[in-house]
């Protein structure tokens, strides 16, 4: 229980400083929104009068504070460029990122582990190069690439997937899965062709420890061996792993959605930068952020679920 | 000549033979030289070490009868288990062992680190990794059923069930992230085919049996909040929990402090009364040896170099190398600097010597010995020697 509370602790502490940052680092960039969205020909007082409407003429530590009060109500100002809630944007969007981030992140997890597993049980020469040639490999495919080879080899003559837009969860479950496999796909492979090394490398060290000479010596079949004692064993390397994915995953998404034409965070993110639309911009980093936190904060739950070791820390 | 010393109690013999120092792995077999012996001479320093209970040949031979019309639980002959090194290289772990151990019976295996016990002890279970190991050849025999050959599956019905194992280290022989209960109930669960509360109770009344208070709230701890001697207990439960009818333990009490030592011994001996079984204990600690064994057998570079029972052993011991061993034990009454030890060092098992293994080493070395090696000859009825000094003679004669 304690170490969930000191969990919990450092998941806000955490938030906050993330807060913090994201407005901060807004403060420094260069380039004035206001000057951004009046154009070179603006005058003065018109600059300072749109300053004073967007509120951006407070002291920082009043505008800090009431960004901060508007992510817990959700009013996070208006997006510049769009001159609508901020809020509302996110609403759209996130649905569409949230929905490929997760199902690469089943991919990845419902493939690494099974081959991992299955490469661990049998190593031999022949099939370690080829693994780490498939790892090399993996890792230095660019994802747009790999996404447009999908979209011609796959997308192209498969009727089923859909290589452009979006269609909500709500309005059809095939035409969601039509429009999202590929992207998902495009940002798991690359993961997988590394992270099924970590869960080999995690089971054959299991495989070294004495207690799974115990388990032997007591007589029961390979499987309880492998898949209820070294499994849960290999868990606790294995769930680090899958909790730096979940960034590189809402990361991978940005360019994806370039790609496949998602209308996701990641489009709105770059389109936002490009314009200097700032409040938006930080909408959307703390929200990816404070996912990521929370998952890895999960993930430290996860941890003293599987060994209880840990919950006497 | 007759001369008996009075006979001491089991527990003064069995409190001073286990209050030993620490243990520190030297090539030496560095328990030897922890006794605690007021005579200066062997014969009497080993007639304190198994109890004081000085015996004669005679009485020796007779004990050596009532072994032998026991019956037999396990036979393993000719066994060579070798690891392959490299290409021309060929690590000899086991090589030609050959014993039986009796119903009831309790057998040492004693040896250096890289002897080879530990192998054997590995492959009556068949739980050696095979490769890098190869069985080259052998047979092991339980109730006269060869199990070296048995297909996995009918060998797990043995593994756990007829044979319990004990490991070294208590510290990571249990599953850091299971129940004590989960870890014993399931191979009850296995095995006996219980349902899972029989089996929980079942689990409860092992610990209890273990000498485990409070075994309710214990068997839903994880191992980590239990002390090395505890879990050790637990690995005996474990071992134990279908009545198996040989118990093999690997330095049951190398990793555990001086106290709980004894009281591990104590316990295994216990529970081999408790389920009628047999012990094989792998050791290099002759005061383990002398605590708890009946038959000895003493074994260097992957082949056993003598077997007798453990009186005549320690009082009269053939083979130069258990000889030496015997030696380095030291006393308390002499001051020493050094403590005595075997020069030279174990043979690495990839470049044994054509001829005897432990020629290099021994102070009693001559020309055949460096040329043949020796075979595995009777001195007397029931005490073996792999030793030339032996070949010519009848047997019995002493050096």
């Amino acid at each position: 229980m304690l170490y969930i509370i000191r969990r919990l602790v450092l998941f806000i502490v955490t938030v906050a400083l993330v807060s913090i940052i994201t407005f901060g680092v807004f403060q420094i960039l260069p380039g004035d929104p206001v000057k951004t969205m009046l154009g070179t020909e603006a005058d003065e007082v018109q600059i300072e009068s749109l300053r004073k409407e967007l509120g951006l003429d407070r002291p920082l530590h009043e505008q800090y504070m009431d960004w901060v009060q508007g992510l817990f109500t959700g009013d996070l100002g208006n997006s510049i460029r769009f001159s609508m809630p901020v809020s509302d944007l996110l609403m759209d969007r996130l649905p569409v990122t949230l929905s490929v981030a997760s199902l690469a992140l089943v991919i990845v997890l419902f493939v690494a582990l099974p081959l991992g597993i299955f490469v661990a049980k049998r190593q031999n020469k022949i099939s370690d190069v080829l693994l780490s040639s498939a790892t090399q490999l993996g890792m230095a495919i660019p994802s747009f690439w790999l996404g447009m080879i999908l979209i011609i080899y796959i997308g192209m003559n498969f009727d089923f997937f859909k290589i452009n837009g979006y269609v909500p969860w709500s309005e059809s479950i095939a035409g969601a899965l039509s429009t999202l496999v590929l992207p998902a796909l495009t940002i798991a492979i690359p993961q997988i062709a590394v992270k099924f090394r970590y869960v080999r490398t995690s089971i054959l060290e299991q495989m070294q420890l004495d207690y799974v000479r115990t388990i032997r010596s007591k007589g029961l079949p390979e499987k309880i061996v492998m898949y209820k004692h070294i499994l849960k064993n290999s868990m606790i390397p294995i769930l680090t792993i899958f909790g730096l994915i979940t960034a590189e995953v809402v990361a991978g998404t940005i360019i994806v959605e370039q790609v496949f034409a998602l209308p996701g965070v990641g489009q709105l993110l770059i389109t936002s930068i490009s314009y200097r639309d700032f409040p938006l911009v930080q909408g959307i980093v703390m929200y990816i952020t404070v996912t990521v936190v929370f998952i890895n904060f999960v993930v430290d739950i996860l941890y003293s679920v599987i060994d209880p070791r840990i919950r006497l820390r | 000549m007759d001369v008996r010393v009075p006979t001491m109690p089991y527990d003064v013999a069995f409190l001073s033979a286990s209050a030993w120092g620490s243990h520190d792995v030297s090539h030496v077999c560095d328990a030897t030289r922890r006794g605690v012996f007021a005579d200066a001479s062997l014969r009497a320093r080993s007639a304190f070490l198994i109890g004081g209970d000085w015996m004669h040949a005679s009485q020796v031979e007779k004990n050596e009868e009532t072994t032998l019309q026991k019956e037999v639980l396990l036979e393993v002959e000719d066994l060579r288990i070798y690891f392959e090194l490299g290409r021309q290289k060929v690590a000899k772990a086991v090589d030609g062992v050959s014993f039986t151990i009796h119903k009831g019976e309790t057998v040492a295996l004693v040896g250096e680190s890289g002897s080879g016990k530990s192998i054997t002890s590995l492959s009556i279970m068949r739980l050696v990794p095979m490769p890098p190991g190869k069985l080259v050849s052998g047979s092991v025999k339980l109730n006269d059923r060869e199990i070296l050959t048995l297909p996995e599956k009918k060998m797990r019905e043995v593994r756990g069930n007829e044979i319990g194992m004990i490991f070294q280290e208590p510290m990571t022989s249990l599953d850091p992230v299971f129940t004590i209960g989960n870890q014993i109930m399931e191979s009850l669960l296995h095995h006996q085919g219980l349902k899972r509360k029989e089996a929980k109770n079942k689990a409860i009344d092992l610990l209890k049996l273990v000498g485990i208070a409070n075994a309710e709230k214990v068997v839903d701890e994880y191992p980590h909040q239990l002390s090395g001697g505890m879990r050790q207990r637990v690995m005996i439960a474990i071992a134990m929990s279908n009545n198996p009818k040989l118990l093999i333990a690997d330095e049951p009490t190398t990793a555990l402090d001086v106290t709980v030592q004894a009281q591990i011994l104590k316990l295994m001996l216990k529970m081999k009364e408790e389920f009628n079984s047999s012990i094989l204990l792998i050791t290099h600690d002759m005061g383990v040896v002398a605590e708890t064994a009946d038959r000895v057998l003493v074994m260097y570079g992957g082949q056993i170099v003598e077997e007798a029972a453990v009186k005549e052993l320690f009082l009269n011991p053939k083979h130069p190398y258990t000889k030496a061993l015997l030696k380095t034990m030291p006393s308390l009454d002499q001051n020493v600097d050094r403590l005595p030890s075997i020069p030279g060092s174990v043979p690495p098992a990839h470049s044994f010597p054509q001829g005897c293994r432990f020629a290099e080493r021994c102070e009693f070395a001559f020309d055949q010995c460096k040329q043949q090696l020796p075979e595995l000859i009777n001195v007397t009825d029931a005490h073996k020697a792999r030793c030339h000094l032996y070949s010519g003679f009848g047997g019995g004669s002493i050096v």
